[in-house]
């Protein structure tokens, strides 16, 4: 067996330290070595965007990362969206529109959305539909989806500026 | 796990990655941003014995003035092509190809270099580098070459870059002044590779005809691929509706492309010669427009 390699990180703001085999990928690191389950495994080939995570905050495919690739790192994951059991306005958003059928997709969606809008705070329904093209949900049809994010929208232009908040 | 066992090895600069690849040649796989090679190991098309992981190389991420043109880092993440202001002036083709590389997710982590050393076929940026004529530096464990990109591009999958090789810088000259660009391309879904794709680079002599053309095209074969005739047949003479229908029909009859699952031959030599005359149409428009 390849040596193992210790990497220290920081995922939700919490330190973590682990041996790792090289070949485990982030995604599997977060399930099974952190308990970390709500990052779902898809296609595991960077196709369908379920495993996403904000890496340094921004939105990669823990799929297609090796744990050992990310000493240092600071990794953010679904999580981290919710504080102290109320959900976050985007996840509260997608409640509320019925934006998820098995909700499978939805943690890679949630924090696709995240990126989405603290780059872009008033996307037009095009632009949502745009960036979610790498994040794929058989069940919605997207409609309750885009619905959701213009809603989460607004919610978040009501409270910013919250400067460095969720 | 999905992938192979392989041992890892992140090295901090390029003398120490190059001194691996001379002590491992073909056993040690280069890691750049992942997008391709994690897939391909997931799967277990790919099975290197060694991963030698170049996220670590700090001076292998850069973005630079070169003489009027850019100097481009291996690694520099195609994120910060799409976002670099000096990209956007310097080279806004980059810019308008790397916005159709996948999904931010995937550009996020995927590089130049990686893109390039791939060599996918269907791939945007090694059309684009090749309309820009580009200049690719390889290094060894002796020294290093420079090669222009229409050599780089051996087959599908395959370069110049010899084992022991590290793809290491990208050169693009500065284009002529009074040049527009433009990149097109025709996927099944948005981020997708593209079924067919065109880089369009034209520029505008002050009595108003066409003076330096590049067409390169992804999809249509094993490399990217220059249409010659077509630059030729642009040369010296106004872009009007006669010449940019002749232009389209010449790029459909040349080019050889590929039949496969999505789409057929026929319709990628039609949808070839179309692209190539919207892009010339739009980098024709841009110069104007200043």
């Amino acid at each position: 067996m390849a040596e193992r390699h210790v990497v220290r990180l920081t995922v939700n703001g919490e330190p973590a330290e682990r041996l790792v085999e090289p070949r485990k990928t982030l995604a599997d690191f977060l399930r099974q070595d952190l308990e970390l389950t709500g990052t779902h495994l898809g296609c595991e080939h960077g196709v369908c965007g379920a495993c996403t995570v904000l890496l340094e905050g921004k939105p990669v495919r823990s799929c297609l990362l090796f744990a050992v690739q990310l000493d240092g790192a600071e990794v953010r994951t679904v999580e981290w969206l919710a504080r102290d059991g109320e959900l976050h306005p985007i996840q509260a958003a997608f409640h509320e529109h019925f934006a998820l059928q098995c909700g499978y997709c939805t943690p890679g969606i949630l924090m696709t959305v995240h990126d989405l809008l603290q780059r872009s705070p008033s996307p037009s329904r095009d632009e949502i539909r745009r960036e979610l093209a790498g994040n794929i949900c058989r069940c919605t049809g997207y409609q309750a989806i885009v619905d959701a994010v213009e809603d989460a929208a607004a919610r978040l232009r009501a409270v910013a500026p919250r400067g460095g908040g969720r | 796990m999905k992938p192979a066992p392989f041992e890892y090895l992140d090295p901090r600069t390029v003398d120490a990655a190059v001194e691996i690849l001379a002590r491992h040649g073909e056993e040690a796989k280069l890691l750049a941003g992942g997008q391709s090679l994690v897939p391909l190991m997931n799967m277990r098309l790919a099975r290197p014995r060694r991963l030698v992981d170049l996220n670590r190389i700090g001076e292998l991420a850069y973005l630079r003035d070169d003489d009027g043109g850019l100097g481009i880092g291996a690694m520099t993440r195609q994120e910060a092509l799409e976002h670099s202001p000096l990209v956007a002036t310097r080279c806004p083709l980059l810019r308008e190809t790397t916005a159709l590389i996948g999904h931010p997710a995937i550009r996020n982590r995927g590089t130049i270099g990686g893109s390039l050393a791939h060599a996918d076929p269907a791939a945007e940026l090694p059309a684009a580098i090749l309309a820009l004529d580009g200049r690719i530096t390889a290094t060894g464990p002796r020294d290093e070459r420079t090669l222009p990109a229409e050599s780089f591009f051996a087959g599908a999958l395959t370069t110049a870059l010899a084992p022991d090789e590290l793809l290491t810088r990208i050169a693009l000259p500065p284009l002529p002044p009074a040049t527009g660009t433009c990149f097109l391309e025709v996927a099944r879904r948005h981020g997708d590779f593209a079924l067919v794709g065109v880089a369009v680079i034209v520029s505008v002599r002050p009595d108003g005809a066409c003076g330096h053309a590049r067409l390169a095209f992804c999809g249509v074969g094993d490399t990217p691929v220059r249409v010659e005739r077509a630059e030729a047949l642009l040369a010296g003479r106004r872009p009007d509706a006669g010449l940019l229908e002749a232009v389209q029909k010449l790029v459909s009859e040349t080019l050889e492309p590929p039949s496969d699952l999505h789409a057929s031959a026929d319709y990628r030599r039609e949808v070839a010669g179309v692209l190539a005359r919207r892009a010339l149409t739009l980098a024709w428009k841009r110069v104007s427009d200043g």
